[in-house]
């Protein structure tokens, strides 16, 4: 799905989180939000998905105006930065959540909610853990659990806040090769927020760089590295 | 090779007696035991023995006697109206105070702070002085009080005002034990619930009702602990009418006061008894649910 953010803004208070920020992300890319802590990433992240309100300004899915869609009408798979898995539920009413919650008449039967929970947990290659408790997962199983469950509502988008910010780096290679192959395989438009430099140049098609409220630089990550257009850019990347 | 040079010396020296290895967090065994006995002692004289005292004086002319001075029309009434009026005011504190809890830590509002300060007030206001308010407001010869009488619905020295007298005093108690929790576990699983199409209703009593049932049960134990055993401010808004305003522990009061001793202990020894079940269901819980609480984060 196109995603088009057009001149959003968001103040929290007196505090202005996002300047009037505008930006396309294309059918089906990979696009990593870069900036350091307080840049407004999360912010934006949490605009696209219908968990913030913009001040002002327009988000657009697909050409139609979506911004005063609720939460639940957005369909956009969310991942949270600690997960936020449901703690009292098993890996698998985790994960078949968003098909038991939707109303009676779209609602599959259990059968169906079974087969699609199971083809889930195959795609993030954990078969067999659907009856563990989020307890009793590591955190790269957390994360993959999350991805699942954000996965199994059919959504439009992919949104992802830090996925890999709780995990320690062998886990963190290893998990971006995941979501490469998940965003590869399902071909969703995914956005997701990270302040690693290097995280983001390696996984995303499309890199937006900011900091303060503003979009520094959104490119290529060959192009942002070598063209780096603002002092902020260049020293971000050099750090 | 440090090791070496640091051990040589040692291992030449006169082998000296060591003391008993003591980890640097254990205190001396004799330390140990008289902190121990201090506070058995404390808990025996606190404690156990005035709560065994009761069920004794109660049980001084054998048990038929106590039996039969509860089966009076008086008390039986009494201990009526105490289960009634835990029935109606614990249930609704368990509503407000969740609701309470929720909107002090799901959203940002101007005023929290003010809410939580008034949460807390029933806790260091007088419980006689809660007592007055209630008289003052509701009084026959105050406005509002005035009109619900003329309409048939007298509040003082009637049911519905110790039914509120018990709220005031027991509000504090849901809304106290959910906030911290609440606090802690912040809104990401409401918001993920959200964002998998749930309605607000749906991630209530799917997501954060079961994350905070634990809690909730505790406070609901500690109000009904509460509102069972509360004197003085139903004192003041009861009137004290034997047979009709009089609950389990104003009934106590009179009937210790005329010196019907047996009778004053019977009643009492139930009132502990039911405190008792209170405490025995709590730990039955933990003790059945233990997995659980460990897996929600509460001890």
């Amino acid at each position: 799905m196109h995603i088009e953010i057009d001149e959003i803004a968001k103040t929290f208070g007196s505090a202005n989180a996002l300047h009037p920020v505008s930006l396309a992300l294309p059918s089906g890319a990979l696009v990593a939000l870069l900036g350091p802590s307080g840049s407004g990433k999360t912010t934006l992240l949490r605009i696209l998905g219908g968990l913030e309100e913009p001040t002002s300004g327009r988000v657009l899915f697909d050409g139609q105006d979506a911004t005063g869609l609720r939460v639940q009408e957005r369909r956009a798979g969310f991942v949270f930065q600690h997960y936020a898995l449901f703690r009292h539920m098993t890996v698998f009413e985790n994960i078949a959540y968003g098909l038991r919650a939707r109303p009676r008449a779209t609602r599959p039967p259990n059968a169906e909610i079974t087969r699609r929970v199971t083809r889930l947990l195959d795609l993030i290659q954990l078969p067999d853990i659907a009856a563990r408790y989020p307890s009793q997962l590591s955190g790269g199983q957390r994360q993959r659990v999350a991805l699942a469950r954000a996965l199994a509502i059919e959504p439009r988008m992919l949104l992802l806040d830090e996925p890999f910010g709780a995990l320690d780096a062998k886990v963190r290679k290893e998990l971006r090769q995941g979501l490469r192959d998940i965003h590869d395989t399902t071909g969703l438009t995914t956005v997701f927020v990270t302040h690693d430099q290097e995280e983001a140049m390696e996984l995303a098609d499309l890199v937006v760089v900011m900091s303060m409220g503003r979009i520094e630089q959104m490119g290529k990550p060959a192009d942002i590295k070598a063209r780096p257009l603002t002092p902020f850019v260049r020293e971000f990347l050099a750090a | 090779m440090a090791d070496m040079t640091v051990s040589a010396p040692l291992a030449t020296a006169p082998a000296r007696p060591r003391a008993r290895a003591v980890g640097c967090t254990e205190e001396p065994r004799w330390l140990r035991w008289t902190v121990t006995l201090v506070v058995l002692a404390l808990l025996a004289l606190l404690v156990v023995v005035p709560l065994a005292s009761v069920f004794v004086e109660a049980l001084r002319d054998g048990a038929a006697v106590a039996v039969a001075s509860l089966s009076d029309p008086d008390a039986w009434s009494a201990i009526r109206l105490t289960l009634l009026v835990a029935a109606v005011a614990v249930p609704l504190n368990a509503l407000f105070g969740v609701a309470a809890a929720w909107a002090l830590t799901k959203f940002h509002w101007r005023g929290k702070a003010w809410l939580l300060t008034l949460i807390d007030l029933p806790f260091s206001v007088s419980p006689v002085v809660a007592g007055l308010c209630i008289v003052l407001l509701f009084g026959t010869n105050s406005l509002l009080g005035g009109w619900l009488v003329g309409n048939g619905l007298p509040i003082v020295f009637a049911v519905p005002g110790i039914v509120l007298a018990t709220m005031f005093i027991t509000f504090p108690f849901v809304a106290r034990e959910l906030v911290p929790l609440m606090t802690e576990q912040g809104k990401a699983e409401e918001e993920a619930a959200l964002t998998l199409g749930a309605s607000g209703w749906r991630m209530f009593w799917t997501v954060t009702l079961p994350n905070i049932r634990w809690a909730l049960l505790y406070g609901v134990l500690l109000c009904n602990a509460r509102a069972m055993g509360e004197f003085g401010a139903v004192a003041v808004v009861s009137g004290k009418i034997r047979g009709e305003t009089a609950t389990m522990p104003i009934m106590i009061e009179m009937l210790y006061n005329e010196y019907m001793s047996v009778a004053a202990f019977s009643m009492a020894a139930l009132l502990t008894l039911l405190a008792l079940v209170t405490l025995t269901l709590k730990s039955l819980l933990e003790w059945r649910y233990a997995d659980q609480l460990a897996a929600s984060g509460r001890h």
